[in-house]
């Protein structure tokens, strides 16, 4: 096999300006790593990264004719696909190319030490040579894709994602488990920013969709199965109870919302007469026209409870530890609606923190001018609810006056509740969702890849990732919307080939690794008349999940096998004079 | 702090297993930082932590490492809910095999190291590089 036959590997010390040769005695690696085996060439580079560098890199790749270089720079968080692409330029294997870190993991962390610094960068750089040695070359798995995606939700996010993609060409199925489209946005009234009707955003959207011959809305359906992997997903939906309609998509967005926090019997008076959550607040407000009245009764105060089923560090079983983010606007933009309803009312806000963040500041100025009162109560002293003779008063230590108590007599409590993942076992269970510790879907960076899972062609959106306003909720699914475009425009997709492969001549087929792949890529296959384990490249995700379960070392992850780690180990091990 | 530069390379050899997507950005932050740490830790980055084969340790121990610490993902994990107890699993194997072959188990450790987590992980190098000088003697 490869590591019978000689190779022809080029090594590439880098000085990274100074950042790495201050640190580290560069010529000193050069010289310890000329005499290692298969290593043909090493050289150093001021800034290996340079137009000037790779060029030089690549004729030398092409002339000696390279078939492994090592490349010890910076981490290879910043130019693995930089060099990649280069080796790829030069007709090189990209997955022959080791990159080292000797910047971030060496000559930055050890800068008192140079002698120790530079014994260090030897060995590492010994490693990466190890291990390209035992490179073989791969290649990416190129997929076709199908040119329609599957939307489950039809809340905001799911129709607006919906209508982002139709107008891209793709042809969507919107799946829906109520009887009607519209979520938690198609219950409500007046919305910040703009004073618009929730549910007049919703049945304008709704009607588009309607309109659109690329588009398939299914209510009062769900999916049950899925197969297949991205680019092309077979799926097959239960709509009505009975029917059930099988489709090929080649991405799914996720968009199934949140719950409305539902608190607990007693929770700041939760349960007594008078006491409701914001979202029943909303619908009062949204039903109420010229007064405001609650069970034919004038409403003369109303006082708002901030933080219910938010940023409970207190509680001891199943805590809502994350802040829920809109319900500081929300609150005061109810406030607002109800002073315009009924401009004499008198209404008290007892939060512990107020952030109306971003624009939504001047929605609290107007609050205040309008005669709102705001009091911060500590989470160690909740403000108490109790209904005596008929009559709601609520008694709080107030922090703004230096913790005056005071009691407010009151005919509304209004608890305003964050929000909470939507319990859905069973579509988790059919796409094997990822669940954060928190309870909503998991992106795999927040920042970096916001609306991508860990599973190829499956997105998430709104808040169902975790809780929103509703401009940030369409901005999610516009962002899903158009990476679910970037996938499948283009017809194929290319995948990492960095996954895990099974020597058939050790594999017994024990089944321990179909048992630890989260992802179905391992199947029982026949080979040669031998029962085996055969892996399907475009569903492992390479994580290795499989290698350590494996009782005959039968299965090794590309890029890191036994051989190659083993060999690292070795490597690293041995004194670097 | 003051370690003469001379010996900081000396002492104990940690090898260290990272993960490609949450410790080893963990442990380049450090770097980035200019937190020292011994120079005799060293690191090899795999996808994730779930993957790590026992004998690998054992390997590392047999080969003249010093100490194993495995940089788990911990609930950051992005390819597996459960990468914590599957990693725990993986290290009681590892301690099993250790012990087997008459090597002291607390010679691996395992840590959760989140992305950002660079004052935990220089802590735990100096903690355990601590724990390994004594175990030496």
């Amino acid at each position: 096999m490869t590591d019978m036959t000689e190779r022809k590997l080029g090594v590439y010390i880098c000085h990274c300006g100074g950042n790495i040769s201050d640190y580290v005695n560069v010529e000193k690696v050069v010289d310890a790593v000329k005499g290692e085996p298969d290593v043909v060439t090493v050289k150093t580079n001021i800034f290996t990264c340079s137009d000037a560098a790779q060029q030089d890199m690549i004729s030398e790749i092409q002339e000696k004719k390279l078939d492994g270089i090592v490349i010890a720079s910076c981490s290879p968080k910043l130019h693995l696909n930089t060099f990649r692409a280069m080796a790829e330029r030069a007709g090189l294997n990209p997955y022959q190319y080791t990159q080292v870190n000797i910047r971030e993991q060496c000559s930055w962390a050890h800068t008192h030490s140079k002698d120790a610094a530079t014994d260090k960068a030897i060995k590492l750089v010994r490693a990466g040579i190890a291990r390209t040695g035992l490179s073989i070359p791969l290649s990416r798995l190129r997929v076709d894709t199908t040119p329609a995606a599957l939307v489950i939700g039809a809340g905001v996010a799911g129709l607006r994602a919906a209508l982002a993609l139709s107008d891209m060409g793709i042809s969507v199925h919107i799946v829906e488990l109520a009887e009607q489209p519209g979520g938690m946005v198609g219950k409500w009234g007046e919305m910040f920013p703009n004073g618009k009707k929730g549910s007049e955003i919703i049945d304008s959207l709704v009607k588009k969709v309607r309109q659109r011959e690329n588009i398939n809305l299914f209510a009062n359906a769900k999916i049950i199965e899925k197969s297949g992997n991205v680019g092309k997903f077979s799926v097959k939906l239960l709509v009505n109870g009975t029917d059930t309609i099988s489709l090929i998509v080649g991405g799914i967005i996720v968009a199934t919302g949140f719950d409305p926090y539902a608190p607990l019997s007693g929770e700041f008076g939760f349960g007594l007469y008078g006491v409701i959550t914001l979202p029943e607040y909303e619908e009062l407000l949204a039903q109420s026209a010229g007064s405001l009245k609650y069970n034919g009764r004038d409403i003369d105060t109303v006082t708002y409870m901030y933080c219910v089923g938010s940023r409970e560090h207190f509680k001891e079983d199943n805590p809502h530890a994350y802040c829920s983010r809109y319900c500081c606007t929300a609150g005061v933009h109810a406030a607002l609606r109800t002073a315009e309803l009924r401009p004499e009312a008198h209404q008290f806000h007892l939060f512990r923190d107020m952030r109306t963040y971003g624009k939504y500041e001047v929605l609290y100025d107007e609050a205040l001018e309008k005669g709102s009162v705001f009091l911060r109560y500590e989470e160690s002293e909740p403000p108490e609810v109790t209904l005596e003779d008929g009559s709601l008063k609520v008694r709080v230590k107030d922090r703004l006056t230096g913790g005056e108590e005071i009691e407010i007599a009151t005919d509304l409590v209004v608890l305003v509740t964050g929000m909470v993942p939507r319990a859905n076992p069973e579509l988790v269970n059919v796409l094997k969702l990822p669940v954060g510790k928190d309870g909503f879907f998991n992106e795999i960076h927040p920042k970096l890849k916001p609306v991508e899972t860990v599973i190829d062609g499956l997105f998430i959106s709104g808040a169902a990732q975790g809780p929103k306003t509703l401009a940030e909720s369409v901005a999610s699914s516009m962002a899903a919307s158009s990476k679910v475009g970037a996938l499948l425009l283009k017809g194929y997709i290319d995948l990492e080939p960095l996954v895990a492969k099974v020597d058939p001549d050790l594999c017994v087929w024990c089944g321990a690794c179909e048992q630890a792949c989260p992802y179905g890529a391992v199947q029982r296959i026949n080979c040669d008349g031998k029962e085996i384990a055969g892996i399907n490249p475009v569903l492992c995700k390479g994580e290795g999940a499989c290698v350590p379960v494996c009782p005959k070392q039968a299965i090794d992850v590309e890029g890191y096998t036994n051989k190659q780690i083993e060999s690292m180990i070795e490597a690293l091990a041995r004194e670097a004079a | 702090m003051t370690i003469p530069s001379s010996s900081k390379g000396s002492g104990p050899k940690i090898l260290v297993f990272s993960t490609n997507n949450i410790s080893d950005p963990g442990i380049d932050l450090a770097g980035s930082s200019h937190m020292d740490y011994p120079t005799s830790v060293q690191v090899i980055a795999l996808p994730c932590s779930s993957g790590i084969n026992p004998r690998w340790v054992l390997h590392a121990l047999e080969a003249g490492f010093d100490g194993v610490f495995i940089a788990a993902d911990g609930t950051d994990c992005a390819y597996l809910p459960d990468c914590t107890d599957r990693t725990a699993s993986i290290v009681q194997k590892a301690q099993d095999l250790l012990k087997e072959h008459g090597l002291d188990p607390r010679r691996l450790k395992m840590a959760a190291i989140c992305s950002v987590c660079s004052e935990s992980f220089v802590s735990h190098m100096e903690k355990f590089h601590k724990a390994l000088s004594e175990l030496k003697t």
